[in-house]
């Protein structure tokens, strides 16, 4: 990533987190109160601890040297919040470019006095990469929700199907058997 | 033919704009969205039928009309106003609020989901509006002003949303100064529901199941029979031993009552093995009942008088095989109708003894009324008195943590006992965060009789701050299962911790025990209870 620009964003970074976050938060149109804002305890209110950590790994990723992979944990956290929350697909992943605003905005002076424009697109490049991401992650999640389903729907009925006989299981043999006209 | 209207699809900028703004609309004047994914069915005709309950007719929650009886606003009021001179507590909870908001950010709906009306504060005052309107001065004459609403079709799909949003869990009425138990204005407000015929299919289905057969799932007594003898057969397997239980004896000595849950689901059955190789180990003069054969009560979800019905069978049962008292299997709610109302609908037990163990000599002077131990003070007992053999290190494989299931532990305050037995057999136990447990406990998100699966999106928020708490001792300590004494958490927590800490398993604590303990003649264990190799014990691992 550019140097100067990642001294700019690394500069404010607690700035930009801050406004990232807010922006997320505003996406609960319910949260009159700014209950979800309140971040002291984790375990009060894991959304807004979800939140707030998860923002600032992302932003590490992204001014960092490292690569980016889908295997990122806390893309993970806030994405599986979201897709069960009251949310269109759509709005549920729109967090992640609400940060390009956020940036834009933040560093909007800085970036004119220093012509950094190139550096400014491909850094908002690698933000629409990880909204690819982030759209795998929630279809993963979304598909989860359908398999837990019918996973609990086989927990309920295990007994009686095998009680039945509609269902045998396989015993694992004890030895393998070495035939060589086995395809194994 | 009808003209088809072409779909608009939004562009790119649309979607991604965001309102930045709190709704524009009061709470009162915010309608009630029903999505697929957070909400359950509705109940059924034939349930509604066979519980003798009103308004028996087909519906869906989607549907615009939801078919309720003409003049259906008289009934609820008629329905407030009897319950008002009923229940004193209910009078009391409608008038004391003042709105401190203490317990608004306890609830877990609340907390998941930032919906203000999953405050339970708000969720009362649903009720409390229309209560104000029609039965004080204030309400009938400022209207609005003092907090007061009609009563109309969209208040009762607003109550009956938030109403079936609420697992009656009681975490809010822990830090009411008041005292204000909002599980209570739950169950008026469902009550009032019910008086309509609003109920949901999970909870009138197993209702009416255990009214016709006595217990959730509806089995009939070879069912029940045929299910344990094959539990049997793999504790045969795993120990050598064979279990003979009996069924329905008259002359014994304990009547023993589980939810039907633990005689069917995974991994409900474990738990259920684990009483069976327990009561045999310890020669037990006991019998299960194909009648009496639920401990749990949806009718406790309805209305007092079908909890009321439903609990019956368990003291007749109780007289018929002339027994001398009872103990239950681990299960939630049940433990509230049984620990908090049983006595007053069918008591007093006089046909029953005081509980006493037949092995330590303990008497239960807590169970003195009731006549009905739990499973927890009962083996928490024998093992104080050091009359089983454990090895713990059979289950040195797994790291436990246990979840407080919340009627037992708010509900009859029975926080030591599970703990004292998991520390007994379990070398590696790790509590999660303070203000996550014992009373302060989290809900699983799907008591009640919200454990359906249609309403799974809802059931993953709900529970989410439990999860919360169970994935921050994964991380920090590795925890692997999670230990409870309820067949809800059994049945409905294997879904949450796979989708918000995979590799956390779930099980009761009586399994752990079965695990570890050391049966007269057994052979040499290699399998646990799930008939899985126990690591380190010279199993296939």
């Amino acid at each position: 990533m550019d140097i100067k620009l990642k001294d700019l964003i690394e500069g404010k970074r607690s700035v930009i987190l801050e406004r990232w976050f807010d922006a997320i938060i505003e996406t609960y149109p319910t949260d009159a109160t700014g209950f979800l804002k309140k971040k002291q305890d984790r375990f009060a209110n894991p959304v807004g601890h979800a939140i707030s950590k998860g923002t600032e790994g992302i932003l590490e990723v992204l001014v960092g040297e490292k690569e980016l992979t889908e295997d990122l944990p806390f893309l993970n956290d806030i994405i599986k919040v979201r897709a069960i929350q009251d949310f269109t697909p759509s709005k549920a992943i729109s967090f992640v470019f609400l940060l390009k605003t956020v940036v834009r905005e933040t560093l909007e002076k800085e970036i004119r006095q220093n012509q950094i424009y190139d550096a400014l697109l491909r850094f908002e490049s690698k933000i629409d990469d990880l909204a690819l991401f982030a759209f795998n992650i929630y279809v993963k999640c979304r598909e989860q929700i359908y398999e837990l389903k019918t996973d609990e729907l086989k927990r309920m009925t295990y007994t009686l199907l095998k009680k039945a006989n509609l269902m045998y299981e396989i015993p694992v043999p004890e030895f393998e058997i070495k035939d060589p006209n086995c395809n194994t | 033919m009808a003209k088809v209207e072409k779909v608009k699809t939004p562009k790119p900028e649309e979607l991604s704009n965001i309102s930045y703004h709190p709704p524009a609309t009061d709470w009162m004047d915010t309608p009630t969205e029903f999505k697929p994914g957070t909400y359950c069915w509705g109940a059924k005709e034939k349930d509604l039928i066979t519980l003798g309950l009103p308004n028996p007719r087909q519906w869906s929650p989607a549907d615009e009309d939801w078919k309720v009886p003409e003049g259906w606003e008289t009934t609820i009021l008629d329905g407030i106003a009897e319950r008002l001179s009923k229940y004193r507590s209910f009078k009391v909870f409608m008038d004391i609020c003042v709105r401190c908001g203490a317990c608004a950010d306890k609830c877990h709906f609340y907390i998941a989901t930032g919906d203000p009306k999953n405050m339970p504060v708000l969720r009362a005052e649903l009720l409390r509006s229309v209560y104000k309107k029609y039965f004080t001065k204030s309400g009938k004459f400022l209207g609005r002003l003092a907090g007061a609403r009609e009563l109309d079709m969209d208040v009762l799909k607003e109550w009956w949303s938030y109403f079936f949003q609420c697992t009656e869990c009681r975490r809010c009425s822990v830090f009411c100064p008041y005292g204000i138990d909002q599980a209570e204005v739950t169950i008026i407000g469902r009550e009032l529901l019910n008086l309509v015929g609003l109920n949901i299919d999970w909870i009138s289905g197993p209702a009416a199941a255990c009214y016709m057969k006595g217990n959730h799932l509806g089995l009939e007594p070879h069912a029940i029979t045929g299910n344990i003898e094959t539990m049997c057969d793999d504790i045969e397997e795993i120990t050598g031993i064979r279990v003979n239980p009996t069924f329905n004896r008259k002359g014994a000595e304990i009547l023993f009552v589980t939810p039907s849950g633990d005689f069917l689901g995974e991994p409900g059955i474990y738990t259920c093995m684990g009483y069976l190789m327990l009561f045999h180990e310890l020669g037990l003069d006991y019998t299960w009942s194909t009648y009496a054969s639920e401990g749990g009560n949806f009718g406790f979800f309805t209305s007092n008088d079908t909890a009321k019905r439903l609990n019956y069978k368990i003291y007749a049962e109780a007289k018929r095989l002339g027994v001398k008292y009872i103990i239950g299997g681990e299960c939630g709610h049940m433990w509230r109708v049984l620990n908090q109302y049983m006595d007053t609908w069918h008591g007093p037990a006089d046909f029953l003894e005081v509980p006493v163990s037949p092995i330590t000599g303990t008497r239960f002077e807590n169970a003195k009324s009731t006549k009905m131990i739990h499973i927890s003070e009962f083996t928490a007992d024998l093992i104080k008195h050091n009359k089983l053999k454990l090895d713990p290190s059979r289950n040195d494989h797994l790291k436990v943590t246990y979840h407080d299931s919340c009627n037992p532990s708010r509900g009859m305050g029975l926080l030591e006992e599970p703990r004292y037995i998991i520390k007994s057999v379990c070398n590696n136990f790790y509590e999660m965060p303070e203000n996550t447990i014992r009373e302060k406990t989290f809900c699983c998100g799907s008591g009640s009789g919200l454990n359906a699966s249609e309403n799974m999106e809802q059931r993953m928020r709900g529970g989410f701050p439990r999860a919360n708490a169970v994935r921050y001792v994964q991380e920090k300590h590795g925890v692997n299962m999670l230990a409870n004494i309820c067949a809800v958490d059994r049945a409905a927590f294997p879904a949450l911790m796979d989708y918000w800490c995979p590799g956390v398993g779930v099980t009761g604590t009586t399994e752990l025990l079965a695990n570890a303990l050391v049966m007269k003649g057994e052979i040499r264990r290699t399998l646990d209870i799930r008939l899985q190799d126990l690591p380190g014990k010279g199993g296939n691992e």
